[in-house]
């Protein structure tokens, strides 16, 4: 390793600047720090599921009511509808946006919008029913995870409405730009990410809810 | 929905009131005058002086990394001389209030702090100490250096960076606010459930508490988020992953653990939230609501967090050891996997902060074995260092002295650690001091590898190396403040002291208690030291102007950059060929830093926003202590306006004109010849790993003469 033995170099062999012109990728860094960014809100949801996992036992919910009395899978897949068919509509956005098609990507991000506000709508719905019952997260450990759970998925909606409805004024104003584009394709991973999270609980809320 | 206070509550000022500010307090009191006077003294200066505007343009609007990373360490030690304060009076307490006869003083019936107040003192140290003085002195020092490493003009998203040391600026606020304007939390920095739910903590000591946390985890994600795209995105061609600089590589396994982790603290915090204001259950002693599952969730967090400031420590320490061993590092593949593997199993070791629990053998047996699995990778790393050291050309300089000293006390902290993995022995030892000496070991080894890291880089960011003097002087106080602190503290432990007593029943610990009130007595003048350190060295920076390569036996590539690094870092992007690239350049002779020509640059544009977010994220925390609402909803609505009408600003960069960089690279290297080493004749008087005696540094001299063009030479 010494100097020593390191044969002399040529120096016009090397290269030592960098002249090759080329730029950063804006759209691929900005990204990879939104998979970043999700990655740190899948270990939210991981926590918030662990929490629910803790605080399911029938003992958790202190005799109160129990998931099985007011658990409306039924129902919550009306909800899964509503937001899966965001999801399509989001991808015919994206459909229109790789051929530059304005118009389609402004009425795609209107049926997003549309439906996801819809997915909204029924959780609203059903918060406000539950809480007229009596089922209210003050009632009980168990009852407290589940409230804080579904309903951090559903602020999740909200953020993503609120940033759709930005993106609708910026593509009619901007056209595609690159931050533009950038955005609305950070927006799909965002919202399809958030469709995924609907599965899990979907799945561990309201399906096994029905057998706690 | 929201809970039922007890007590008063305005809509107006919320639970804010008059009766809030303790103004009785005989500490209290007059330490707000000090600061108000201080305050109002540099607000003074700043105008007198005209600097307002330089303030503004040159630091508060600034997405320059380097920029921030400075106010990120300047947060980091104003901190870490707050928390040194709560420990000073930690240990006097501890001293005077031993036995039933100590007499008391200030209104307390033992010493000179009542119970609640010792609590608060205690919490916001931890708090403090690992959260707001570790914590951003390790981030700033990482994204100072990080870029520079991987041949980068700035991180992936400058914008964000600002965001990320506004949010810790207003953590930090918060938690100085509390000092002067109601309590803090009194259950420690980790929490205690179910103290912290509102029946048993009715004040809003809990509530600055969880919102400090929350800010800094905030702040700690997103600078997560951009340190790891910035390597993986921002690399120089050229600099493939097995090349990457080791500190680089410790930021990374450090981020990655981070961008994990801190989500756990976001959602631990938020249930505490969530009971303390909306009345659930989650962690109340009754109604379903599960005390451990919060002691979970914590240390889910906790753990790997205290692998998240470790491992930049680590990184520290292996760009200062080669340097000052003029030879490269040991291992350096080893050395990789070893930091991925610390941050691998800081994943699966949480338990072993409560193994008292009683989650059974089973469980215990596997925390307790993937705990001691640690280390390995560990030993690793300390053989590596070991073996860079062997044989190598040993320098000890203050750098190289910090580096050596932590390395000691990882054996040290890390042996102890060992023996408090095993449940045996942690049923003994648990919640004892002895558990306190063990991590205080550990976090020293980061606070001496913060202090090497800032003598070592000081000059590469100023453009002028610290007094040596001075700074071994700080060393050996330092050290000897600790030893004094330590070792009886060990030896209390295992003598059956508990944590956090604000009375000591034992009459016979106090000979023990009255050295480590001389150990902190030593500790407050390596402090004096630290600023009489800065003093003469800002006094003199003239005479210790350096050139690019600082310690003239450094290796990687921010040594490369002219020091003080220019905003833009790197005129031209260096071509990365070799590990070691400056010491590969050095050793082949490629020392001119001159490019044949120069190109445009695209550099970010400042903005204030970042700066506005992070005082809105401070009334945002300090309205929902205080159950402010209008000024919640006011500073959320705010922030989410700004986010969006950012978002609306497109124009955020601007270009620099080739001509007018090779303009300013001309200067650099002029003031980088002017204070250059005369008998070197090349920019850092490179020397060479195995070229240190004067004939073949000669030699060097040529070789690189014949490099440099021709004014290059002349000198
Ligand atoms: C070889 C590595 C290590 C081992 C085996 C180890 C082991 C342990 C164990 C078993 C405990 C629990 C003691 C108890 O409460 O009964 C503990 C506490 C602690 N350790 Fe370590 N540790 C290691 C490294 C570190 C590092 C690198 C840091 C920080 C930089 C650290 C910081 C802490 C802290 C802060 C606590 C106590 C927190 C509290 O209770 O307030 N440890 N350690
Ligand atoms: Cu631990």
């Amino acid at each position: 390793m010494s100097s020593s033995t390191s044969k002399a170099i040529d120096p016009s062999s090397v290269e030592l600047w960098d002249h090759s012109h080329h730029h950063h990728d804006v759209l691929s860094t900005r990204t990879f720090g939104f998979w970043l960014y999700m990655l740190s809100d899948a270990m939210i949801f991981a926590l918030l599921f662990a929490a629910w996992g803790v605080l399911s036992y029938s003992h958790s919910f202190a005799g109160g009511p129990i998931p099985a009395d007011f658990v409306k899978p039924g129902y919550a897949f009306l909800q899964t509808l509503a937001l899966f068919g965001s999801v399509l509509a989001y991808g015919f956005t994206m459909v229109a946006l790789k051929n530059g098609n304005k118009a389609g990507v402004i009425s795609g991000l209107w049926g997003a919008l549309i439906l996801g506000a819809a997915f909204l709508a029924l959780d609203i719905n059903d918060v406000v029913h539950l809480l007229d019952a009596g089922i209210t997260p003050q009632r009980s450990g168990g009852l407290s995870a589940f409230f804080i759970l579904t309903q951090t998925h559903a602020l999740h909606i909200l953020f993503g409405l609120l940033w759709m409805l930005v993106m609708l004024v910026q593509v009619s104003r901007f056209g595609f730009t690159t931050e533009v584009v950038g955005r609305m394709l950070t927006l799909r991973l965002f919202w399809h990410f958030q469709a995924v999270i609907w599965v899990f609980v979907f799945v561990f809320v309201y399906l096994r809810g029905m057998l706690i | 929905m929201l809970v039922d206070l007890q007590g008063p509550w305005s809509p107006l000022l919320g639970r804010l009131a008059l009766s809030q500010i303790p103004y009785e307090n005989h500490i209290l009191a007059p330490l707000f005058v000090v600061v108000v006077i201080l305050g109002l003294a540099i607000i003074a200066a700043i105008s007198y002086f005209g600097k307002w505007g330089y303030l503004w343009r040159e630091w508060l609007t600034t997405v320059d990394h380097k920029k921030i990373g400075i106010m990120y360490i300047l947060i980091g030690l104003v901190m870490l001389f707050r928390g040194f304060m709560d420990a000073l009076m930690i240990r006097t307490q501890q001293a005077m209030a031993v036995g039933p006869d100590a007499p008391g003083y200030l209104g307390a019936l033992h010493g000179y702090l009542a119970p609640y107040h010792f609590g608060q003192i205690y919490s916001a140290h931890g708090v403090i100490m690992i959260l707001l003085a570790a914590t951003p002195l390790l981030v700033g020092i990482m994204n100072v250096i990080v870029p520079l490493q991987i041949g980068a003009r700035d991180m992936a998203y400058p914008y964000l960076n600002a965001l990320g040391l506004w949010v810790t600026a207003a953590a930090a606020a918060l938690v100085m606010v509390s000092l002067f304007v109601g309590d803090f939390s009194h259950n420690g920095w980790f929490g205690i459930a179910p103290i912290f739910e509102l029946s048993y903590s009715p004040g809003v000591g809990v509530d600055y508490w969880m919102w400090v946390m929350q800010l800094t985890a905030l702040g700690s994600t997103l600078g997560s988020i951009n340190i790891l795209a910035t390597v993986v995105k921002m690399r120089a061609p050229g600099m493939t992953w097995l090349r990457l600089p080791i500190f680089t590589w410790a930021a990374v396994a450090s981020n990655i653990i981070a961008l994990t982790s801190f989500p756990a603290l976001t959602v631990a915090l938020a249930l505490i939230g969530f009971d303390r204001y909306l009345g659930t259950h989650f962690f109340t002693a009754g109604l379903g609501g599960n005390l451990m599952l919060y002691t979970n969730l914590f240390w889910i967090w906790g753990h790997p967090e205290v692998y998240f400031v470790i491992l930049p420590a680590f990184g520290m320490i292996s760009e200062i050891i080669p340097t000052f061993s003029e030879k490269p590092l040991f291992g350096y593949v080893t050395m990789v996997l070893a930091t991925f593997g610390i941050a691998g199993a800081s994943w699966a070791v949480w338990l072993h902060h409560f193994f008292t629990m009683g989650a059974g053998p089973a469980v215990n047996s596997f925390f307790s074995v993937a705990t001691m699995l640690v280390g390995i990778p560990t030993g690793v790393k300390v053989f590596n260092w070991a073996f860079t050291m062997y044989r190598g050309r040993l320098r000890f300089e203050t750098a190289m002295l910090w580096a050596v000293g932590a390395v000691f006390l990882l054996l040290l902290g890390g042996l102890t650690g060992m023996m408090l993995a095993i449940p045996a022995i942690n049923y003994m030892v648990h919640n004892s001091v002895f558990v306190i000496a063990h991590f205080h070991q550990m976090l020293l080894v980061i606070v001496y590898a913060i202090f090497g890291a800032v003598t070592y880089w000081w000059p590469k960011v100023f453009g002028f190396k610290l007094n040596e003097a001075w700074g071994k002087a700080v060393f050996w106080l330092f050290t000897a403040g600790s030893v004094l602190v330590f070792v009886p503290m060990f030896t209390l432990g295992f003598m059956g002291m508990t944590r956090r007593l604000d009375y000591v029943f034992n009459t016979q610990w106090q000979p023990l208690l009255d050295i480590q009130v001389l150990g902190i007595a030593v500790y407050s003048l390596s402090v004096l030291a630290f600023v009489g350190m800065l003093y003469v060295s800002i006094r003199d920076h003239a005479k210790n102007q350096v050139s690019v390569d600082a310690w003239g036996t450094a290796r990687s590539l921010e040594w490369m950059t002219p020091s003080p690094v220019p905003f833009y870092n790197f005129a031209v992007v260096p071509h990365i060929n070799a590990r070691d690239e400056w010491a590969w350049r050095k050793e082949h002779g490629f020392t001119d830093l001159r490019p044949d020509h120069y190109e445009d640059i695209h550099m970010p544009k400042n903005t204030g926003i970042p700066l506005i977010l992070g005082a809105l994220m401070f009334l945002l925390g300090f309205g929902l202590t205080w159950r402010i609402w209008w000024l919640c909803a006011l500073s959320l609505a705010l922030i989410i306006a700004l986010v969006i009408i950012r978002s609306f600003d497109s124009d955020t960069g601007y270009t620099i004109p080739a001509d007018e960089v090779e303009r300013m690279e001309r200067g650099h290297h002029e003031r980088a010849r002017a204070v250059d080493l005369p008998a070197a004749g090349v920019l850092g008087g490179a020397i060479a790993y195995g070229q240190a005696d004067p004939a073949v540094k000669g030699q060097g001299a040529a070789l690189g003469g014949g490099m440099t063009s021709p004014e290059g030479s002349r000198v």
